[in-house]
């Protein structure tokens, strides 16, 4: 691919397939040789900083954005503070990191909403940034997790069934949704809006507007107006993760006009590098307030600029994935699998479990690409065909067992595995490996039970969904998954002296992933 | 039509970030472009989302070009953003497709595809409008069966162009959908099938099989059938869009691209880039929410606006 970077070469022969690279990897490998040497001159400094400067303007980071940035690490990086430390290249992704943190807010920000009700909240954006969806969303968070009572109104006269969409977004969420009247005016609209609301002692309304591009002065006065006329006490500029340059002229635009007190980016779980944040970050100097991660309601989440900044210098976002597999299990669940798991008991039906659990997680790419350090190794198992259907196909298998076989698999003989295969439109070969690797799970959970850790559960990954057909007959250091150096490369760059590596490691090794595997959390019992 | 393209474009690009006119002012007075100009040109063409390496060697063309002086024994400002027009130009043209061209079977599928709000049920309707004023009878298909009222929206479309819109039930099965637009189509012999699927990031595998599906489901009414498949980027997007190019690509091999949003300040910089990896063809570009804001792609005057200058 001709805008690729030939440095990148190499691992796209290696495995066969061209892939995009995230400002993650891209920094990954710019850090890569910084880590191997002992001293770090200024020069190397530069050279890295070249290097993150090309990342960063990939990763769509607007150019001044960039500039500002790379300014800031270079009087950090350049002179004693690198020179003196003792592993120089952890100390420059230090300062990258520390800097890109500062630039992304340094901490989370709450919706101000606790005033005088009702607090209005004013969502604007360009089309299709995702605002209607994200006001759905915003009701139901308000509505479940906050204990408010919501309001929703569509000021968008202009896209056809945009009201309706609401409408229907505001019945999933059950929330109030203002009735439609044609022919108002969207400033009439918002009037109604807040009368309704005060008669029916609502808390937070929430105004959704359409879209529109910054050009349009007509469309620009009019949200200028519907903001002057709701004063809302959150106005929130909702913009696509995906954005390129534009997303400066945007967030100058919106924030020249109207006062933005807060920024959603949508789409933040999709492949793109995100240098959006940064930029809107930066140019509106409001907090991103939410991300948006999935078409669903509930697919809301606040946005963590440390994590974020994590996620950029291949960190991953262990946190976020600790969290999430605590809601997404109950405790009991886990507490029994633990026990269960300790004693070597792992039949097929906790192994049914564990894919159903990992699936409500977002599946494995969601899972892998939250855990640091794994980028290289997703790819290297999309190559070797390790994937989300390999999981369904396990399921199936397992479905189509009887419940005492999926207690005592020694039950499975030849014919009973031909039915198997048979009913999960499968081949016997396929059960034949499921069974093998349920064993070698069983095994492994059994001792990670006594060890618990991260590597155990990388290792659990890769025999979860197909890649021990691969671990059979290769040895396990040439297997692409199992890539024995890989691993350890990875964990030691997890491993390092940076105190927000070390304390997620610890975090994660600790409080361990139920149904994932890796010890039970002392603080948790 | 494309005059009124290009000075919405036009318009977008002197209001926006990137303003090649100021880059080239650094130039007045040399007798050769020097790394200040050089580096200007290069910054105007990242900040227009071109994408670094596209936008190095574009720069790097500029600078190896022995440029006329004029009568001060100057650069001619005009004549470096000419060649930068050219550079940009050679790039595009052979992307350059009209899609109305060589549409010969009956029923003719079209099918949209794109990432979320990328505006592909806008798209729909504004090609069912040429259809329509092209004499074609359309029939639209709701395939988007996800998303809350986007089966309404295509509806009041399909009201304004007056194409028969086919749809399903909420949270069907979207490749129905489609199927049944097209029998329908074939039964009562329309011309047109427009398949408005719904929005869904590239990363999302099982939907991206879902469209590979869809595709497959159709091709059994008729086995050319999706005749197009047509993905709809935003031209907000930045170098993610090769990754949406790329993964849309091979669920479903694209046989073009339309570009929306371009009457905004986002100046689409990065289709340059796309052209020249993938060769996918750019049939039109969207500049507003009006029924004839779909546009024909045309590569001079993409790149001219780009380089700040006038249309020929």
């Amino acid at each position: 691919m001709s805008f690729k970077h030939g440095r990148n070469c190499g691992l796209n022969i290696r495995f066969g397939i061209k892939m995009f690279e995230n400002l993650t990897d891209k920094l990954g490998n710019v850090f890569k040789g910084l880590t191997k040497r002992g001293a770090l001159s200024e020069g190397d400094v530069d050279t890295a900083l070249k290097e993150v400067r090309a990342a960063l303007l990939d990763a769509d980071v607007a150019l001044s954005v960039v500039r500002e940035f790379i300014d800031k690490v270079r009087i950090r990086a350049v002179g004693e503070e690198v020179l003196r430390s003792v592993t120089p290249g952890q100390q420059v992704i230090k300062i990258v990191n520390d800097v890109l943190i500062e630039v992304l807010g340094s901490d989370e920000s709450e919706l101000l909403i606790d005033h005088a009700p009702p607090a209005v909240i004013l969502l604007v954006g360009l089309q299709g940034s995702g605002k209607t969806t994200t006001a759905g969303k915003l009701a139901l968070h308000l509505k479940s997790k906050k204990r408010k009572k919501v309001m929703l109104a569509s000021l968008d006269i202009y896209r056809p069934a945009a009201r309706e969409q609401l409408k229907i977004l505001g019945e999933q969420a059950e929330v109030l949704v203002l009735p439609e009247i044609d022919g108002e005016s969207p400033e009439k609209i918002a009037r109604r809006a807040m009368a309704a609301s005060k008669i029916q002692a609502i808390d937070v309304l929430i105004l959704d507007t359409a879209g529109r591009t910054t050009l349009d002065t007509a469309m620009m006065s009019e949200a200028q107006e519907v903001f002057k006329l709701s004063n809302p006490s959150e106005t929130l500029l909702v913009a696509d993760a995906m954005t390129g340059q534009d997303a400066v002229q945007t967030a100058k635009a919106f924030s020249e006009l109207i006062k933005i007190s807060g920024v959603v980016l949508t789409r933040s779980d999709g492949d793109a590098r995100g240098g959006a944040a940064l930029s809107m970050r930066s140019v509106t100097g409001c907090p991103i307030k939410f991300v948006g991660v999935s078409e669903k309601l509930d697919g809301l989440e606040p946005f963590y600029p440390d994590r974020a900044a994590g996620r950029i210098l291949d960190m991953g976002d262990v946190v976020s994935l600790v969290e999430k597999a605590a809601e997404t299990i109950a405790e009991e669940d886990a507490a029994h699998m633990m026990k269960r798991m300790s004693q070597g008991s792992f039949d097929m039906n906790d192994m049914l479990k564990q894919i159903g659990q990992l699936k409500k997680m977002g599946g494995l790419g969601g899972v892998m690409s939250m855990l640091p350090g794994i980028g290289k190794l997703q790819k290297q198992m999309a190559a070797n065909n390790f994937n989300d259907k390999a999981i369904s196909k396990q399921e199936a298998i397992i479905y189509s067992m009887t419940k005492k076989e999926r207690i005592n698999v020694a039950l499975l003989n030849a014919s009973r595995r031909k039915r198997i295969a048979f009913g999960s439109g499968t081949a016997v070969s396929d059960v034949n490996r499921l069974v093998k690797q349920q064993q070698d799970m069983a095994r492994m959970m059994k001792k990670m039970g006594k060890m618990g850790g991260l590597g155990g559960l990388k290792n659990m990954m890769s025999s979860l969904g197909g890649g021990s057909s691969n671990s059979e007959q290769v040895s396990e250091s040439q297997s692409p998954v199992m890539d024995a150096n890989r691993m350890a490369e990875l964990q030691k760059m997890m491993g390092g002296n940076m105190p927000n590596i070390g304390n997620m490691a610890n975090r994660f090794g600790g409080a361990g992933l139920p149904g994932l595997g890796g010890k039970p959390s002392k603080k948790r019992r | 039509m494309a005059l009124n393209w290009f000075k919405k474009l036009k318009t977008g690009l002197s209001k926006s970030a990137s303003k090649v006119e100021d880059a080239l002012a650094s130039i007045t007075g040399k007798k050769s472009i020097d790394q200040e100009t050089v580096d200007n040109i290069e910054d105007q063409l990242i900040l227009a989302d071109l994408g670094i390496e596209v936008a190095a060697r574009i720069t790097k063309k500029i600078k190896d070009q022995k440029f006329e002086l004029n009568k001060n024994k100057e650069v001619e400002k005009l004549d470096v953003a000419k060649t930068l027009a050219s550079e940009i130009e050679q790039i595009l043209l052979p992307c350059e497709k009209n899609l109305f061209e060589n549409i010969t079977s009956k029923p003719h599928v079209l099918f949209l595809a794109g990432v979320n709000g990328s505006g592909k049920t806008t798209t729909a309707a504004k090609l069912a409008e040429q259809f329509r004023i092209q004499n074609k009878t359309v029939v639209l298909a709701a395939s988007d069966t996800f998303r809350a009222a986007a089966v309404e929206q295509l509806k009041t479309w399909g009201k304004r162009v007056g194409a028969h819109v086919v749809s399903g039930v909420d949270g069907g099965d979207s490749a129905a959908v489609a199927f049944k637009a097209l029998q329908l189509a074939k039964n009562e012999g329309k011309d047109i099938v427009i398949v408005d699927t719904a929005g869904r990031l590239q990363n999302k595998k099982d939907l991206m099989e879902e469209l590979t599906k869809t595709c497959k489901v159709l091709s059994k009414l008729d086995k050319n059938a999706p005749h197009q498949k047509v993905v709809v980027l935003d031209g907000t997007v930045g170098q993610n869009a090769h990754s949406q190019l790329k993964s849309f690509n091979e669920a479903i091999g694209l046989t073009g691209m339309i570009i929306t949003k371009l009457d905004g300040s986002a100046k689409g910089g990065v289709v340059v880039s796309l052209a020249e990896s993938y060769k996918i063809p750019i049939h039109a570009v969207g500049v507003g929410e009006g029924l004839d804001d779909l546009q024909t792609f045309k590569a001079t005057s993409f790149s001219r606006a780009l380089a700040g200058l006038d249309e020929i």
